[in-house]
């Protein structure tokens, strides 16, 4: 009896694998095949960029006050950017260990934060524009360059954006300024936030409540 | 020119330069090799007091006190007499092109610009192309070894701080020619001009040192990608590729 019973549960849990993994299968089936079908190439990702400094043009010549463009630059921030990558890895290492609730709502509250702090820097922009330069392949993504010329600076300076489809989307996980990574800079920084408050990550999103 | 006890003093600085950054490792994410990190934050402590109790003021008092075009004529004269240092470096990289450009420059400004006060080359086109030995170096195929936050000077490493020096002792033709009181001038505008740029980032300046959670690690940061992005030294990899924790 108890021998039936075994067998009875094992083929249960053996179906219900089954079913998971042909689901799976067909996940990655539709998945390969809308990628083949539109195969993510150089001119999707300058197309994207396009779109992204094309709306960030728009916002910082509407006249808008601070407050309002920040709402304008998160909202492409979500639109475009790879945000829960870029907020994963910004956590570093103690995200893997991390729930997904707080994983869920770090990644909104570093999406508000994100565009608090660099909205802020987009006044500099004020006046200036962005044009996209040149799209290069860098294997596993593509790395579309601008030039942003303001009247603040004297020499136009180089914007960097790099776009993959790794996460099943085309969107943009780094932006790159004169050298210098978004990416690269909120790791140490959120590294640095996180090991101040001793790797509490609840507290750490508490606190970007307040911070940027 | 050269005497020889400077060129063994150059022989021996590049010859040391390039075995200490080959006995140091670059990590990735352009967090670089930082086995000198204790004594860097302290120095980095020295440089963020001085530049909140005496830099920051200092400059934007003096910005607020000089009229613009008086400040732009200063800054014009004392880097019209770094370009004849910039060629050297040109001519040390077999960069032709930029040194025939960079003389150009400096003999244009150094006559219709009055002694390098106005700029007429730039109107022309004929801008600087910055270099210094730092990048001759790096041409030359020496790593740029640990990360140096020096006092009152700020982020480097082993390669630059080198050719800081070299630049300064060694490859500088102005220096071997001005004699006082002219020399003393042209200190003094070296030190405004510095003061200027010291205004023109304060907005930089005063967010990293007060809004980074960890303003060492981020100037660390920015000083090793940006000058690998400026010497395109693309030999180290700099930047993190997020999505390779999942693949």
């Amino acid at each position: 009896m108890f021998l039936v019973k075994l067998i009875l549960t094992r083929t249960k849990t053996l179906n219900k694998s089954i079913l998971k993994r042909r689901d799976l299968l067909i996940g990655f089936a539709t998945s390969f095949l809308t990628s083949s079908a539109f195969a993510f190439s150089a001119d999707d990702a300058t197309l994207l960029v396009g779109k992204v400094v094309g709306e960030i043009n728009s916002v910082i010549s509407s006249g808008k006050s601070e407050q309002a463009m920040i709402v304008d630059f998160e909202k492409i921030f979500a639109k475009y950017a790879d945000v829960n990558i870029i907020a994963r890895s910004a956590l570093g290492p103690p995200a893997r260990s991390a729930s997904s609730k707080q994983l869920k709502k770090f990644t909104t509250t570093f999406r508000g934060y994100m565009a608090r702090k660099y909205g802020k820097q987009f006044r500099t922009f004020i006046g200036g524009e962005i044009n996209v330069e040149k799209t290069t392949d860098r294997g596993k993504f593509f790395e579309v360059s601008a030039l942003v010329t303001s009247s603040l600076y004297f020499t136009p300076f180089d914007v960097t954006f790099r776009v993959s489809d790794r996460s099943g989307q085309n969107l943009f996980f780094d932006i790159i300024i004169e050298g210098i990574s978004l990416l690269s800079s909120e790791r140490v920084e959120i590294g640095a936030l996180l090991d101040a408050r001793k790797g509490s990550i609840d507290r750490l999103t508490n606190d970007l409540e307040k911070l940027g | 020119m050269w005497k020889t006890r400077n060129l063994k003093f150059f022989m021996i600085i590049t010859a040391l330069s390039a075995l200490l950054s080959a006995c140091t490792n670059v990590l990735p994410g352009a967090q670089g090799a930082d086995p000198f990190e204790k004594l860097n934050r302290k120095t980095h402590e020295f440089n963020k007091n001085l530049d909140r109790n005496f830099l920051g003021p200092v400059s934007s008092r003096y910005s607020s006190v000089l009229p613009d075009p008086i400040e732009n004529s200063v800054n014009n004269f004392a880097s019209n007499l770094r370009l004849p240092g910039k060629v050297a470096n040109n001519i040390l990289q077999l960069d032709l092109y930029a040194a025939v450009q960079n003389t150009s420059r400096f003999f244009v400004n150094s006559t219709v610009g009055i002694a390098g006060f106005f700029d007429p080359s730039g109107k022309l086109g004929i801008t600087v192309i910055e270099t210094d030995f730092g990048e001759t170096l790096e041409g030359w195929g020496v790593g740029e070894g640990a990360y140096i936050e020096l006092p009152l000077l700020g982020p480097s490493n082993l390669r630059d701080s080198v050719g800081r020096v070299v630049d300064a002792v060694l490859l500088d033709p102005v220096d071997y020619i001005l004699v006082q009181p002219e020399a003393n001038y042209r200190t003094a505008a070296d030190l405004s001009s510095l003061l200027q740029t010291r205004d023109a980032l304060r907005d930089q300046i005063n967010s990293l040192f007060n809004e980074s959670a960890d303003s060492y690690a981020q100037a660390r940061l920015i000083y090793l990608q940006n000058r690998r992005f400026k010497l395109e030294d693309v030999s180290s990899e700099t930047y993190f590729d997020p999505y390779e924790d999942f693949e």
